[in-house]
This record gives C-alpha cells, structure tokens and sequence, in this order.
C-alpha cells in the first residue's frame, strides 16, 4: 500500500533561534534593526529594501532551510511606533525544526514591499490580505485584489484609525426605528412556549 | 481544409463558468470562476470572503477570555480543536501551565474533534464524488461522538468547553465509559467504509492521479495536516512542537507517497485510527487532580459564589431607584435589550418585559442606583419600588458583590507582559496558528489567526488545472476546506 505510517521522533532540536538572528546579522549587518525575544521566540526586525535577500538566503541556505513560510500578515503601529506598519513573517524549517520571525518595517507614507511569492508560492494569499486588510503593496505579486473583502470596499479594516462599528442602522435605514417600535408594541401578544 | 472551413463557421474560445457560491458540493459558500476548454480546465480563480465576520478585528477589542467562543465559529465541524489551540496559546502567553488531568482530557476530546471532522470530510467527499451510502454510516458515527460532546458541556457543535488554563469542568465517569465503547467499536466502523470504497473501481478511477502534488511544491504552498502528508513530508505538529499530552502518548504518523487525492484519503483513514488509539491510551493514562490550573490571577474561577443572582431559578429583577440615579446613561447605552429609557439627567426607568435579567446595568451603574430584588420577575414598578426599599438580603449582597468582580476580570482581562508569540496546534484540516501582539494590557494590540483552510483553498488552483471539471469536485473535497475558517 501507498501510504504507510512512520513514527517521528520527538525531539530533533534544530538551531537556537538566537544563533539564526547572529547569521542573519553576520550576512547583513546593515539591515537588523533589532533582536527581540519574548517566551523563547526570537524575532528579527528588519528594514525593507533587502528583504528579498535576506528571506531567500534563510530559506535557500543549507543549514538554515526554512523552507515552510508558516504565517505572513501586517500589524499596525500607529501612534506607537515611528514606522507604522511591520510586515511579519513566521518562518519554519520542517527539516531542521527551528522557528525564526522576521518583521520589516513599512513606514506609512510608502507602504509598499517586495512580493515573497517567488519563494514560497503559498505567500500569494497571505499577501492579498495584507493588502486587503492594511493596504500594504506587495511589489511584484501577480494577481493584487481585495480578498475577504468586497472588490469595492474602501478602506483598510485592520489598520487602528478604522472604527470598529459601522454607522448606526437607524441613520441607513429609517424604516429600522419603526419595526423596532413595532416589535415593542406587539411584544405582548408573543406566545408562550 | 474542411477543418479551417468549420473553425470558420464556428468560433472556438474558452467557456467561463460560473461555480458557487451556493453550489451544494463547494463545502461552504465558496465561489470558483472557470475557464474550461471543453470540459478541461484552464484557469481557476476562486472567491472567497462571503462569511467574513472580522474575527481578527473583534479580537483587537476583546479581553482574551472574550474572545474564545468566536473560534468556536471559525471551524465549525472540529470547534473543539479550534479552541485548544486558541488556549494553548493563550497560556503560553500568560506562562501558565493546565494541570496534568486538564491536559490529558483535552488530547482525549481533540482527538475526538479529529474523527468527527474526518468522518464529515469522508461523508461529504463520499458524496460528492457519488458514493451515497459512506455517508449514511459516518454520520451515524458522528452522532455519537456529538452525543458525547453533550454529556460534557451540553453543547454539539460550538463547546467552548477548553477553558484558558484547563477545561471548564471534570468529565463524569459514564462519558469515559461511553467513550471507551466508542474507541472499541471504532476500528470495525472503519473497515466498514474501507469495505464501501477501498477497492471500489468507481472511488479509484475518481481519486487516483487526480491533483497530484510534490512534497517541495506542496511544501512552498503552504499545506499543512494530511493534505501535506499526504505528498510524503513528515509534517506534523503534535510531533514537532508537542502541546498538551501528545508527547506522552505513541502513535505514528500515516505518510502518503503519491501525492494525490487517494493517497490523502489514505492517510486520512489511517490518522482516524491513530486517534482512536490514541483516546485510548489517554483514558488509559488519565491521572487524577484538578482540572484548572492553580493561577487565580489568570483563570476563571467557579461561579458558584454569584448563583444567587444568576441562577435561572432565581426570579430576581433590577429596578432603578429614583432618588440615587443621575441620569447618566451608562446604563442606558450598556443594555443589551434597549429595555432602559429616560432623559439625559432624569431618572432611568427599566422596561420589565424587555429586560433580559443580564446584570450588565446593575455593573455598569457607578452611583449604585440599581436594587436587585430577588422574586421580582414579574411584578409592577410600583410593587418594585416598594421592595426596593428593604435593603438587600445579606445573601444576595454577597453575591453582587462577586459578580461585579466577575464582570470587571472578564471584561479588562489580566494584564499581559508586551511581547508577541507565534503558537501553532494540529488540528483536524492542517496547522492552525495564533499570532498573538501584546501591548501590555489584557486586550491583544493584534490577533491573527492562520487558518488552513485559507491557504488550502489557495491552492486549489493548482490542483484543478488540467483536469476535468468533475474533478474540481474532488479537489475541493480532498483538501478539506471550511469556509467558516477560510474567511474568519
């Protein structure tokens, strides 16, 4: 038969996930901004201009091979940080088993950066709803619309300044006071059980 | 000659078709765009979106607790997957730790979630592809495991029964009986449905070579769960990065080799197995001792304090005394009925039919204008008014006060260090992951959910192009999508 079931051992530990940021330092020591960490997780904030470099090298080089782009997605720094958008990606060795994470910073009058698609093919809808989402402009990336959100939508929904509530359905629509009015009234005549 | 003749006469261009977004077989409102020459596909393009709810917004301003049951609408077939993964990420961002009975119920039911979901996923992949019968005998099953799922937390289908730092109660000794009649009848269900299809000449002609799939390729698209596996990578979560009790139980992982719609069916049927052994081993293994961890800064704690204000059976009712209200509208704007009325700097006045007995006003109020009156469900204002001024009993005092504590911990949530994390859970459809930002409030600065599902109907593209339209039908039932999940 085919399919067969093997048993994976447990612990493979790759690299520390501090060793993977001094590579990356070493190779672009003009590009790390800084080194955090928070609950073993180590992330690597980055400048934009070389992220294509410096994502293929993690994923091409031999010893690092993070070939499984686990999560790409944006957070919204407003009023918080000076560079307002952080394009975050969750990288993954299935080989190796190491985890690193790469945040560039997209400032906000030019929320634009390099599309990840020639790397990892998955990254094309990651990014469609980076762009949906915060209106981040992947450089590059062959098919950018809207995605979860109507093709006519305006506004981005997860950037901080979007309010979270829509105009009140009275102000839309008159005719909703009424029925609310109406339901009131034949609040009484509801039949029980 | 005669050809150019008729290529003149009739034009020939690719047919585009319209698919969904209420087709019965797109599992969901899943919308595909067709490009079809003749009956190949040329191009697919799909659309999704149509059941966004913005999860990922409403989590920006909701404590964590909040939060838990919208994961429960994310995928809807397997919730109780979904939120074991919201809460183990959800602890590791407090840095607490379920205690060890917790942890073991929680694989038992995450398990449990895993064969439902392959049962539906086979009962309706069955189906689509025209085989009626498997899926009469899976939901059979299904209902069981449902059945079960009541007999711990009363709900089928959104439990919400994991709770942030164990599960929400103890499991009664007739479920695990139940389940462990389950677990020995199982396997023989399943050589029932291997019996239906296994070798059915019809099921292999449908699933065989069709959306074929290489293990870099699959890899670089991002699959995750059996989908990937089913291409031959050795990708699993509860091996790679063990949550709860995984590391403490065996079993193996099923490995497909061809990558293609029968070998993903395979290894589907084989992890069904591996679940059902692996539910045993944990009722085998199940350790004694709390349920919740030890941490009353983080977690619940037991309701029982306020039952008599929220219990059912307590006809208790709110009224708003004259002389302490502002009339400031707080409380106004906090119902959720819209049964509290009256102008700006004049008593309130609440509504009696309308009220839904929720306790939001009476913890909104700062100037503790609000009376509980305990058998008061039911009587006129005037009746009200005259209870209310009896002050409260002793018994019903202690409680509001519980219950005001309860509202504020639920509602503020405990304060988090800054930072951010990453956690990803097996579940049934492949890797879902929770991609927490902390300001350092008890509110995420930013949640993102990876959902499979997402990136898997991504994928359909390349699976369908070059084969016939029929078999889009089987791509899209072999990758295991929920819209639900897809569009958050």
């Amino acid at each position: 038969m085919a399919v067969t079931e093997v048993r994976i051992s447990i612990h493979i530990a790759g690299l520390n996930p501090k060793d993977i940021a001094e590579k990356i330092k070493e190779q672009f020591p003009d590009q790390v901004i800084e080194v955090a960490e928070f609950r073993d997780q180590v992330s690597v904030i980055v400048k934009k201009d070389q992220i294509i470099p410096i994502l293929k090298y993690l994923h091409d080089d031999p010893l690092l091979s993070f070939d499984h782009l686990q999560d790409l997605t944006a957070v919204d720094y407003q009023k918080k940080k000076d560079i307002r958008f952080e394009v975050v990606y969750n990288l993954y060795s299935i080989r190796y088993r190491h985890h690193i994470r790469i945040r560039a910073q997209v400032p906000e009058n030019d929320p634009k950066i390099n599309s990840v698609v020639p790397i990892w093919a998955g990254a094309n809808w990651h990014e469609r709803e980076c762009y949906d989402m915060f209106g981040i402009v992947f450089i590059g990336h062959p098919d950018l619309r809207r995605i979860l959100m109507p093709e006519d939508w305006e506004g981005y929904p997860l950037r901080k300044d979007y309010p979270l509530q829509g105009p009140a359905l009275e102000n839309d629509w008159p005719g909703f006071t009424e029925v609310l009015k109406r339901s009131k009234e034949l609040r009484e005549f509801e039949w029980e059980g | 000659m005669i050809q150019k003749e008729a290529e003149k006469i009739f034009e020939t261009r690719e047919l585009n078709v319209n698919m969904g977004p209420q087709h019965p077989a797109t599992h969901g409102v899943l919308r595909l765009v067709l490009d079809i020459d003749g009956e190949t596909i040329v191009k697919v393009t799909p659309y999704v979106g149509y059941l966004h709810r913005g999860i990922e917004k409403l989590g920006e301003s909701l404590s964590y607790f909040q939060a838990l049951p919208l994961t429960d609408r994310m995928d809807y077939v397997s919730a109780m997957s979904n939120n074991i993964g919201y809460c183990v990420a959800v602890e590791k961002l407090y840095g607490i730790e379920a205690p060890e009975r917790a942890k073991f119920i929680r694989t038992i039911v995450g398990e449990m979630s895993r064969i439902a979901n392959h049962l539906l996923w086979l009962a309706t992949h069955a189906l689509d592809i025209g085989a009626m019968t498997v899926f009469l005998y899976c939901f059979r099953e299904r209902e069981w495991i449902l059945d079960l799922y009541e007999m711990i937390c009363g709900a089928r289908l959104t439990v919400t029964y994991p709770r942030v730092g164990g599960v929400r109660n103890d499991v009664p000794q007739e479920f695990l009986d139940s389940l462990w009649k389950f677990t020995d009848e199982f396997p023989s269900r399943i050589l029932e449905y291997e019996t239906l299809i296994d070798q059915n000449r019809i099921w292999l002609l449908r699933t065989k070579g069709i959306g074929v799939i290489s293990a870099e390729e699959a890899v670089s698209w991002g699959m995750t769960g059996p989908t990937l596996r089913g291409s031959g990578v050795t990708y699993d979560i509860r091996k790679h990065m063990p949550y709860d009790a995984y590391d403490k139980v065996e079993f193996d992982v099923p490995i497909g080799t061809e990558g293609d719609t029968y070998d993903r069916y395979r290894c589907r049927m084989l992890e069904m197995r591996q679940s059902n052994s692996i539910i045993r081993q944990c009722i085998e293994k199940l350790p004694t001792g709390p349920v919740m961890a030890d941490a009353p800064k983080f977690t619940l704690q037991p309701k029982d304090a306020m039952m008599p204000i929220t219990h059912p059976t307590k006809e208790v009712a709110y009224f708003i005394e004259e002389k302490a209200c502002k009339g400031c509208g707080m409380c106004m704007r906090a119902c959720p009925a819209k049964a509290i009325f009256g102008e700006k700097k004049k008593p309130h006045k609440i509504d009696q039919a309308l009220c839904l007995q929720c306790a939001t006003c009476f913890v909104t109020c700062k100037f503790k204008s609000m009376k509980i009156i305990p058998g008061g469900k039911g009587l006129s204002d005037e009746k009200l008014a005259e209870l209310a001024a009896v002050p409260m009993p002793e018994e019903i005092a202690k409680a509001a006060e519980h219950l005001v504590k309860h509202f504020e911990f639920i509602k503020k949530g405990p304060k988090v260090p800054e930072g951010e994390l990453y956690v990803a859970t097996e579940v049934p459809k492949g890797e879902l992951g929770f991609y927490f930002v902390s300001d350092g409030s008890g509110k995420p600065y930013r949640m993102r959910l990876r959902a499979p599902s997402f990136i898997h109907a991504g994928c359909l593209p390349r699976l369908c192009v070059g084969h016939l339209v029929a078999d889009v039908i089987a791509a899209i039932g072999t990758i295991d999508i929920v819209l639900g999940e897809c569009d958050r």
